[in-house]
């Protein structure tokens, strides 16, 4: 049944970490095409081709390097390497607590790149760019903990062999992780911080002063991080593979869906929102969880 | 056990050599050294010759010493009452009254009949602690050298009293190790007061009206923890005719419930849990080696050591569920808090509480994994926190303010500080270092245990994430020709601390492994018969994060600062016609000024109103703790 995985698994840890290097920007890339064909869709117009996302990072990469200060690309690297990290440890299969937190770190990198350039545009993003962490960071760390709830390992290995749907245990805590995956995605309502659309209150938000080379690195790691998140939406169905990268799917045309039919939130519904979204849903679930098996 | 004596005796014998040797003299400076680095050798050699050996018991009985400490004691009583009646304050009165009392009865009664076996001890909970107290507490004491100095420059008008204040640092320590070192429940009754009364002290250093008030409300708490450590112990004894640590713990957790709770109070006071969190949030107005050495290193620390202690006689009780509640609630309220705040000192004080309800909660579950993991917070905080008091303490001298908000462009102005500063900070809160990994072995304790805490670490770890970031980034933005650079102010003795406890930091965490295999790992034996079972794993990958961190770091840097010459440099986008980097042409010709603020969400967050539920919630959690046992 689980044809995937067992294909996976005759892979070993390098390989797998070497394949996620590879194919990830590739399909987080196509990935990004496909949104914007689908959104021009949605929205009437015809839209780029698929693979525009790669002819624009290329062509970002071969822009004139413009700064206003000569370390500010230095933490959009270490966002990268660290998105790779996280990323490369999921699929490695190892502790889902600690990619969590390395994501953490990635992030932290990323709004610390934003507060350094001391323009009013980056700042006022680096600070939405907080806000909005602090908004998804209990439910992600509450996604880890649920799933050590029903399966008993922090492993992501032993999290995606686990034989029964974990989506039926824990449909509070998917509920809860598919509103912050709005927020890490950056689609409307929740993309306070920077937008990919051209209707922005402030420029481009975070990353206002970064143009060329450091531009196309932040893309980039938006693809990385794209991957690794519909990952982890793998893992509530991973009891049966078609079925999850069905879902997987489904889950991304829905983030899309809802990207064109909000307006933007401000910062306070955001985050007032996502907290109390991740308490309803997710808090209550692990609360239930923990009473039924006692 | 001349070690543990010496570290008792000798710091007290240094006060009052601070006291006799007139300053300016270059040998006080040479003493101090010297004592700093015999305070920071001898509990290295402690560790050494302990390290494959099991909890060592020591007898020391001698009438002498009770009668000498019971002396002290009632001076100590009359000094406290005559102090609050010359400022017409009349609570502490009557609780020495009350206390005095208690210990007058006690040592009359039973003083020729008690027997105590072992008076001293050490095990690796003890070793950590006096590294910790040795360490950080001799840090900070060689920052104080070059502090003072500059503080009496700053206050003009303050009567000088540098030797008092070098005598209580000493003082203090010297109470911390006798704390530590005690198992004769009597002596730790005795080092916790002077622990009191010393913080009660450094805190009214200043001498002006908020210090005063600061300091009396310190003592307040603190007398109320005393008060009820003190009946603890006269239940002890009238029950059980125990009056040693070690026997406490051994005998039937019926009989000892009620001491170990009364105990257990005393730490939350010392260690500043709601409700009892103001006294230490107020300290902040003493000098910052004071706040450092309160707040990292010693007075909270001496809180939770003694919680983690009577901890295990808790256990599964409600009284503990309570506790862990407590633990809970501070975590959470004052990382809220923390958010708020734009005083420098205040946002460290909050974060303080903060962790160190994350250890009480861990106490309070006291599981294998959840005493590893507040051990480690315990290393973790003290070190990376008094690295930031102190760096605040400079920047407090050289800008003259501690608002966050007046901290722009610190790197561009203190450089080389500001890094010290990041290490810290990366020390609080950032993967892997230090504190997210206990934070990490927290969680994970908490998850087998109770979801709910699981749940308030999800919160307050977000929280945690923003006001350190935005901290963070505040003192790194980067603007060109705005600032000059006024490193060179910063004081030698503040740099040689400043460094010291910075190297710690890191070779702390590089240390990690050792640390748990070798000394934590031992004591967890000890008391539970099994270590929690650790991802070798995991370890690895942490390990390869914070490599990696420590050479990408400084390489990235310098191949930005000096190599990767091909860029342009342009001026930020403003909105308008840049005139400079902080200036541009506005509409109508006008020219307006960019100033840059961090979000504070008082609305949310604001102090008032998030203290006071803190304090209702943990109010009512206090009363049910003591309800269940009393009951």
């Amino acid at each position: 049944m689980n044809g995937i995985y067992e294909f996976m698994q005759e892979w070993s840890i390098l390989v797998r970490v070497l394949a996620f290097l590879l194919i990830a920007p590739l399909a987080g890339g196509l990935l990004a095409g496909v949104d914007r064909k689908v959104s021009a869709r949605l929205q009437g117009r015809y839209g780029p081709p698929v693979m525009q996302p790669f002819f624009d990072v290329l062509k970002l990469l071969r822009k004139e390097r413009i700064i206003v200060n000569k370390f500010q690309d230095f933490p959009i690297v270490l966002f990268l390497l660290f998105t790779i990290f996280s990323g490369a440890l999921f699929f490695a299969g190892a502790d889902l607590l600690l990619t969590v937190f390395s994501m953490a770190l990635a992030g932290t990198f990323f709004i610390l790149g934003g507060f350094c350039v001391s323009s009013p545009y980056s700042h006022l993003g680096a600070e939405r760019e907080l806000i909005q962490t602090v908004a998804y960071e209990p439910m992600v760390i509450l996604l880890a903990v649920g799933m050590y709830q029903v399966t008993g390992s922090f492993k992501v290995a032993d999290i995606v062999q686990y034989p029964a749907p974990l989506i039926l245990s824990l449909p509070g805590v998917f509920a809860g992780f598919l509103y912050i995956l709005t927020i890490k995605f950056r689609k409307s309502p929740f993309d306070l911080s920077m937008s990919h659309h051209a209707h922005q209150e402030i420029v481009r938000g975070i990353t206002t002063e970064f143009s060329g080379p450091a531009l196309a690195l932040i893309e980039i790691t938006h693809w990385y991080e794209t991957v690794l998140l519909l990952g982890i939406v793998y893992l509530f169905f991973a009891f049966n593979a078609w079925l999850a990268l069905v879902m997987v799917a489904v889950t991304f045309l829905f983030e899309i869906f809802i990207d064109m039919n909000y307006a933007r939130f401000k910062w306070q519904l955001t985050f007032l929102s996502s907290w109390l979204f991740t308490a309803v849903a997710g808090a209550s679930n692990i609360i239930l969880l923990s009473m039924i098996q006692r | 056990m001349n070690a543990l004596i010496f570290l008792i005796v000798f710091p007290l014998v240094i006060s009052f050599l601070a006291l006799v040797v007139p300053h300016g003299l270059a040998i006080k400076k040479i003493i101090g050294v010297c004592a700093n680095i015999a305070l920071c050798a001898v509990p290295i050699y402690l560790l050494i010759t302990n390290l494959d050996r099991g909890p060592a018991y020591f007898n020391l009985e001698s009438k002498l010493i009770d009668t000498g400490m019971f002396l002290v004691e009632i001076f100590i009583a009359f000094y406290l009452v005559y102090v609050s009646v010359r400022s017409k304050r009349y609570l502490p009165v009557f609780m020495v009254a009350v206390q005095s009392l208690i210990t007058v009865t006690l040592e009359f009664n039973t003083g020729y009949v008690m027997h105590v076996e072992h008076s001293l001890f050490v095990d690796k909970f003890s070793i950590i602690m006096a590294l910790i107290v040795g360490i950080i507490g001799s840090a900070i004491c060689l920052y104080a050298i070059g502090y003072i100095p500059e503080y009496y420059e700053h206050h003009k008008k303050l009567r000088d009293r540098r030797d008092y204040f070098a005598f209580l640092m000493y003082l203090f320590l010297s109470a911390m190790f006798g704390i530590i070192f005690s198992n004769n429940l009597k002596w730790l009754y005795f080092f916790w007061e002077i622990t009191t009364v010393c913080s009660f002290l450094l805190i009214g250093f200043k001498d002006d009206k908020p210090s005063q008030e600061s300091a009396f409300r310190a003592l307040n708490m603190n007398l109320l923890g005393g008060v009820v450590f003190a009946v603890g112990l006269v239940h002890l004894y009238s029950s059980s005719g125990v009056m040693e640590l070690d026997k406490l713990l051994r005998l039937d957790k019926g009989v000892v419930l009620i001491p170990a709770v009364c105990l257990a109070f005393a730490g939350m006071v010392k260690s500043a849990q709601f409700p009892f969190c103001s006294w230490l949030t107020g300290a902040m107005v003493a000098p910052t080696p004071v706040s450092a050495l309160l707040h990292s290193s010693t007075m909270v620390k001496a809180g939770v050591y003694l919680i983690l202690r009577v901890a295990p006689v808790m256990e599964n009780t409600p009284a503990a569920k309570m506790l862990t509640l407590i633990g809970g609630v501070s975590f959470l309220i004052t990382a809220l808090i923390a958010i708020s705040q734009s005083n420098a000192k205040k946002v460290l004080a909050y974060s303080t509480i903060s962790n160190l309800g994350l250890i009480v909660a861990c106490a309070g579950l006291n599981t294998d994994a959840a005493v590893w993991s507040a051990l480690l917070l315990i290393i973790f905080h003290a070190i990376a926190k008094s690295l930031l008091f102190l760096c605040v303490g400079v920047i407090e001298n050289k800008l003259g303010s501690r608002d966050i908000e007046d901290m722009d462009f610190l790197i561009m102005r203190l450089p080389r500080l500001t890094a010290v500063m990041m290490t810290g900070m990366a020390g609080m809160f950032l993967a892997p270092f230090g504190m997210i990994i206990s934070k990490f072995i927290t969680l994970r304790a908490f998850v087998e245990s109770n979801p709910v805490m699981a749940i308030i670490l999800a919160y307050g770890s977000a929280a945690t994430i923003f006001f350190w970031t935005k901290w963070m980034g505040k003192i790194m933005s980067i603007k060109h020709g705005v600032t000059e650079v006024m490193e060179h102010k910063v004081d030698l003795w503040e740099w040689v601390s400043l460094c010291i406890l910075a190297v710690t930091t890191v070779v702390v965490c590089l240390a990690f492994p050792f640390i748990s295999f070798r000394v934590i790992n031992p004591y967890l034996l000890e008391i539970f018969g099994k270590t929690p079972v650790v991802d070798t794993f995991n370890v690895l990958v942490v390990f390869i994060i914070m490599l990696g961190l420590l050479i990408i770091l400084p390489l990235g840097l310098l191949y930005y600062a000096f190599v990767n010459k091909n860029y342009k440099r342009v001026g930020t986008y403003l909105g308008g016609g840049n005139i400079d980097n902080i200036t541009f042409a506005g509409a109508f010709s006008s020219t307006q000024k960019i100033e840059l603020k961090n979000y504070y969400l008082e609305k949310y967050f604001g102090e008032e109103r998030l203290f006071n539920i803190g304090v209702f919630a943990s109010l009512t959690l206090t009363f049910i703790m003591f309800g269940a046992v009393v009951l």
